[in-house]
Parts: structure tokens; sequence; C-alpha cells
């Protein structure tokens, strides 16, 4: 019973950490990527390629006067925020980054807890997430705010149905609700994954449009958008509540990622199986990453390379070392494959977000209740047609 | 005995929740909170059908409680449409307000 | 450690139940309810009943409530006014409230001397595979009924508060 309870909290504490780090990362991520696609070089003043960027934002924010104003509803004020946050980093707790794995002697799971109904756990707490916004909108006493609120929440109510039936379709594939056991029917070779088994990438295409709208990302951001509604429903919000809105923003998008990686790409399961040297796949990738930058550290194309680039290529090379040691690859392969899958659909989120303009109101709402949801029906109906007649 | 809980505990816990909501029922006199009163009534109600399939080991009363909830949600959207066609009409929200069938 | 569990978050239930009652917004009220349901679900999963406890998250808190919130917030209609109030009413009701909570508590002890003891894992018969299993085959009858119930208070909802057509 100690056993447990001290391994459990090395594992929340490491995964918190790793999180924290994640989501301080993926917004320098997001920033690099879409200057990159808008053809500009976005941050690169703080540290070397603007790598402590992150680092800056923090420190601004939390050193930033903390302002309550005097015309909010101070409990719900307070609340929203606590909320959000809370909610938001609650479902990855019933992740699973990984199998089995052996350290120091105790045998675990890559994952805080295996629920029996992890995926039911997921949607409960995707759907309470509303309350944050909502009570952040009312309790601001301005009318921008309530609106934005509103609107914000009533769009994330429409968007859950379309989201729950998208999942409950590979769930029919899969017969089961818990998160590991996903996993495991979709171990094996690239056609095992849920993605190519009939007609599930109707699911997939469902599933991701609904993610992006159930985390108010563009092109479904109009109610938190800057220039259609001052800001939204955090307009009254400062330092580091409004710190916790976009910590919150960030970490759904982490969560449906890894919805869609467990439920339709296969997991931490690689492409294809160990034996025929999948194993090798992130050493030749860490390799030539390192090989790459060494050469251009050495052939700059700005005088400031030839300082920054070389520690990268090294650290590249390290890692790529580090996926051969045999002890360390049981452990950190299946992390590798899962990391690069969530990290594909984040570029996704992030690409998209680059690259399309914003929807209406009237129009995001008539797409969700007038198009996306009948789709989702019948593709859930056709999905139980097809389990029914094959087995 | 250290760490279970006797089953007449759920059953007092819901006698409670219920006697509120009724309480709620009575004594208040906005539309909306009396509302929330039935809903208060309606989840002790769902508690003592899953303490009772406990005791008997079957899953009905899960379906039991199953059902109540969606019946609820129904009864929730319908009642709230009224609410809202009533504010609309008399612009107040007081159950007192509403008495033009009196004579 | 059931019984920590049961006394916290049956406490929170009642003192979010008696919030419910007492509170002069209907906002208050309303997100005292959602903690209500949030510790009755934890009850739920006490007792075994995983799906029950999933679905009263997702349901209840989840979707009905956020329907009675955004009502409040689009009437905005504020808080009740204090009705007359009598104070000798509630200097005699509290005490007869507290005998009869022990006159139903004596008794409930009385019809279960020896009651089973509830502990966590104790019914295992309440997963997502059992209830569905119950709801489509038993259950199937109520299952398609409210279904069409369902049906008809979209529509029913819809009519009532669409805007009236010049």
């Amino acid at each position: 019973m100690d056993s447990f309870i001290v391994i459990s909290l090395i594992k929340i504490f490491v995964v918190f950490g790793a999180l924290m780090t994640i989501l301080a990362y993926l917004q320098w991520v997001e920033r690099k990527l879409i200057a990159h696609i808008q053809v500009r070089p976005g941050p690169y003043r703080v540290g070397p390629h603007g790598l402590l960027q992150p680092v800056a934002d923090v420190i601004k924010l939390i050193t930033k006067e903390d302002l309550v104003p005097p015309y909010v509803n101070k409990t719900l004020y307070l609340a929203a925020p606590f909320l959000a946050i809370t909610l938001a980093l609650l479902s990855i707790a019933v992740i699973p980054f990984g199998p089995k794995i052996q350290v120091a002697g105790y045998q675990t799971w890559m994952q805080l807890t295996d629920l029996n109904f992890g995926v039911l756990f997921i949607l409960g707490v995707s759907s309470m997430g509303v309350y944050g916004i909502v009570l952040a909108g009312w309790s601001s006493n301005n009318k921008y705010a309530l609106l934005g609120g509103l609107r914000s929440s009533a769009q994330m109510i429409s968007y859950e149905l379309p989201l729950s039936l998208a999942i409950a379709a590979p769930l029919l594939v899969s017969n089961t609700l818990s998160l590991r056991k996903l996993v495991d029917t979709q171990d094996g070779w690239l056609w095992n994954w849920n993605l190519f088994h009939g007609f599930q990438y109707v699911s997939f295409i469902v599933f991701v449009i609904a993610a992006f709208a159930e985390t108010n990302r563009v092109p479904f951001d109009l109610p938190e958008a800057e220039n259609e509604l001052v800001a939204g429903f955090h307009t009254e919000y400062s330092s580091m509540k409004f710190a916790s809105f976009f910590m919150a923003e960030y970490a759904n998008m982490i969560t449906v990622s890894c919805m869609a990686v467990l439920l339709f790409l296969g997991g931490w399961v690689a492409p294809w199986p160990a034996a025929y040297g999948s194993g090798y796949v992130p050493v030749a990738i860490f390799g030539v990453a390192g090989v790459i930058t060494i050469w251009r550290g050495l052939n700059p194309r700005r005088s400031r390379d030839r300082f920054t680039f070389p520690p990268f290529g090294v650290v590249f090379l390290i890692a790529a070392a580090v996926f051969l040691v045999p002890l360390l690859q049981s452990a950190l392969l299946p992390l590798f494959w899962f990391c690069a899958k969530t990290g594909a659909i984040l570029f996704l989120f992030i690409w998209i977000r680059g690259t399309l303009p914003r929807f209406r109101y009237d129009q995001l709402m008539g797409f969700a209740w007038k198009v996306l949801f009948p789709v989702a029906m019948l593709n859930l109906l056709a999905t139980g047609l097809v389990i029914a007649m094959s087995s | 005995m250290m760490g279970h809980v006797p089953l007449s505990w759920f059953l007092m816990l819901s006698a409670v929740l219920f006697s509120l909501g009724v309480a709620g029922f009575i004594f208040r006199r906005n539309i909306i909170t009396m509302f929330m009163s039935i809903e208060l009534i309606l989840n002790a109600v769902n508690l003592t059908f899953i303490t009772f399939a406990y005791q008997r080991q079957q899953v009905a009363g899960h379906l039991f409680a199953f059902f109540v909830m969606v019946v609820a949600a129904a009864e929730a959207a319908v009642g709230l449409a009224i609410i809202l066609t009533v504010f609309k009409n008399r612009g107040t929200l007081n159950i007192d307000d509403l008495d033009s069938m009196k004579n | 450690m059931d019984l920590i569990l049961f006394l916290v978050f049956a406490g929170l239930a009642v003192v979010a139940a008696i919030n419910v009652v007492v509170q002069r917004h209907p906002i208050s009220s309303a997100v005292s309810l959602i903690a209500v349901m949030g510790s009755l679900a934890v009850l739920y999963l006490l007792l075994g009943a995983e799906f029950i406890a999933a679905a009263q998250v997702i349901v209840y808190a989840g979707a009905i409530m956020v329907l009675f919130v955004f009502v409040i917030m689009l009437l905005n209609a504020g808080g009740e006014t204090k009705a007359g109030r009598s104070f000798v009413a509630s200097l005699l009701g509290v005490p007869v409230l507290f005998a009869l909570l022990a006159m139903l508590a004596y008794s409930t002890a009385r019809i279960y001397p020896r009651d089973p003891e509830v502990h966590f894992g104790g019914f295992r018969g309440g997963t997502a595979e059992a209830v569905g299993r119950a709801l489509f085959t038993t259950y199937l009858l109520p299952f398609e009924i409210t279904s069409i119930l369902i049906l008809i208070a979209i529509v029913g909802a819809i009519v009532l508060a669409r805007k009236e057509l010049e």
C-alpha cells in the first residue's frame, strides 16, 4: 500500500512538472510556427531562437498587478480561473503515455491511474469545463465578457454532441472504455490502428473539427477573438488569473490531442513492430537532426549561429545515443511514439490557426447542428451496423 | 469496521436532501429556485435507488436512476422554456405575481 | 478510508443543499446545486455505480445545470427580495428540525439492526457493460419510450422559446 502511494506521488510530480514545461514551450512552438507561416522570424531575441521567451512571459505574468475590479462578484470571479485550470489538468490523470515499465524494481504503468470508464471520465471533465468560462463571463459584470462567456459556452456544449458521437465510433470498434485497453486493441502494424478500420476516418475528421470547437481554437475562436469582442470572457482578468485561462486552453488542446492519438492513432504503439527495427527510428531522426545542426553551426547563415547551433547539435546526438541504451528503450520508445503522434496533432492545431479565417457565430452554430451532428450520428449508425453484421 | 459505511447512512442522507428540496420548493418564491429544488428532490431519489441496488446486488436500480435522469433532463428543457415565455409575457419571476386566474 | 470519503462528501452535499435553499440570488443556488451533484457522483462511485456516476457528471452537472445557468444569465432578474420572515418561526423550527432528524436516525437504526456495510468494490455490477446489457435487453421498451420523450421535449422547447412569427 505504501509503495503504491509513494510511486503515485512520484508519478504525479513527474507528470505535473513535464506538463507545465510543455505548456510553456507549446506557446513558444506556436509563436514560432505561426511566425514562419507568415514569413517572419517570431521571437528570437530572448535567448537563442527565443527559447527563453516563455520564461520571460511567466515572469511578466507573475509580476503584473493583480487587479480585482470592485464591481465584480468576488466569489465567482476568483473561482472561475481556478476551476478552469483544475479541470483542464484533471483529465491528464487518466491518459496513458506508455506500457508497463520497471523502475528500480517496481513495476508500474506510465499512467497516473487507469479507470474502467476512462473515456467517460474525460467526457465528464470536459463538460464541466464549460463552467470556468461561463462563470468568468458572468462574474465580470461587463457586457462584453458576458456575451463572450455565453457564446463560448453555447459553442462548447453544442460541439460536445458530435464529439461524444465521434468518440463512440472507435469505442464500438475497440469494445472497451478503458484507455489502456484501447491502445492494446490497436497493437501491431500500421493497419491495426483504429483510423484505418473501415470508414473511421470520418469519425477522425468529425472528432478533430469538434475538438477545435471544444478548445475554442481557430476557426472557432470568435468568443475570445480580440478584434470582435474586446477580449471575450477574460476581459476583466489580469496576471495570474489570465494566465490560468491561457494554460487551461493549452492543457485542453493537449488533452484532445492525446485523446485523438489514443482513440485513432494507436497510442504508444509503433507503426511496425519492434522486431522489424522500429526501435531505430528515433535514433535515425535525432542523429540526422544532430548532424544537420552541427553542419549548419560550422557553415552558419548568421554569425550568431556559430555559437547557438553546435550545443543543440550535441544535445540531439546525445538524445540519439540515449535511445540506443537497451535498459531505457522499453520506457523511452513508447513515450517517443506517443509524443511524436501527439506532436503531429498539435502541429495540425497550430497550422490551422495560422492558415484559416474564423467563422461567424451563426455559421459556427449552424455548422454544429445542421452538418456535424447528423454526420456524426450517421457515422455511428453505420459503424454499429458494420460491427453487428461482421460478428 | 474501520472504513466501512453502514447502508442506512446513505438512506438518511437521501431523506435529508429530499426534505431540503421540499422545503426549498415550499418556501422560495422565485420560479427558477423552485425548479432547482425539484432537481434536488430527484437527485435524492436517485441516491435511494442506487443504495438499494447495492443492497440487492442488482443493476436494476441503476437503470431506474438512469431513466429518472433522462426524464429530469426532458423536464428541465421544457420547464425552462416555459419559464422564459412566462418572463417574456409577465416580466416577473416571482410566483406570487402569476395570479391572473384568481377571481 | 471509505468512511472519511463518505463523511466529507455527504457533509459537502448537505451544506451545498442548504445553500441552494437559503441563497437569495439564483446563480449562487445553481452553483451550489452543481456542488451537490458532484458530491453525489462521488457517493455513487462509493456504491459501485460507475456508469451512473459518469452519467450524473456528464448529463446532470454538465448539461442540465448549464441550461439552468444560461436561463438565469439570460433573464438576469436579480435576487429575491426578502419577504416577511418571522423570527419566532425560525426559533421554533430549528429545534423541531433536529428532533425530527434524531427520530429519523433512531427509527432507521431500529429497522436496520445489522445493515450491510458499504465499501468500495462491494458491488461490481455497475459497469457500463452491465448497464448497457440490461438497458438493451430487459429495459428496451422504456429506453425507446424515453427517446421519444426526449424528442417531444426538444420539439416543445423549440416551439415555446422561439420568436413569434409575425
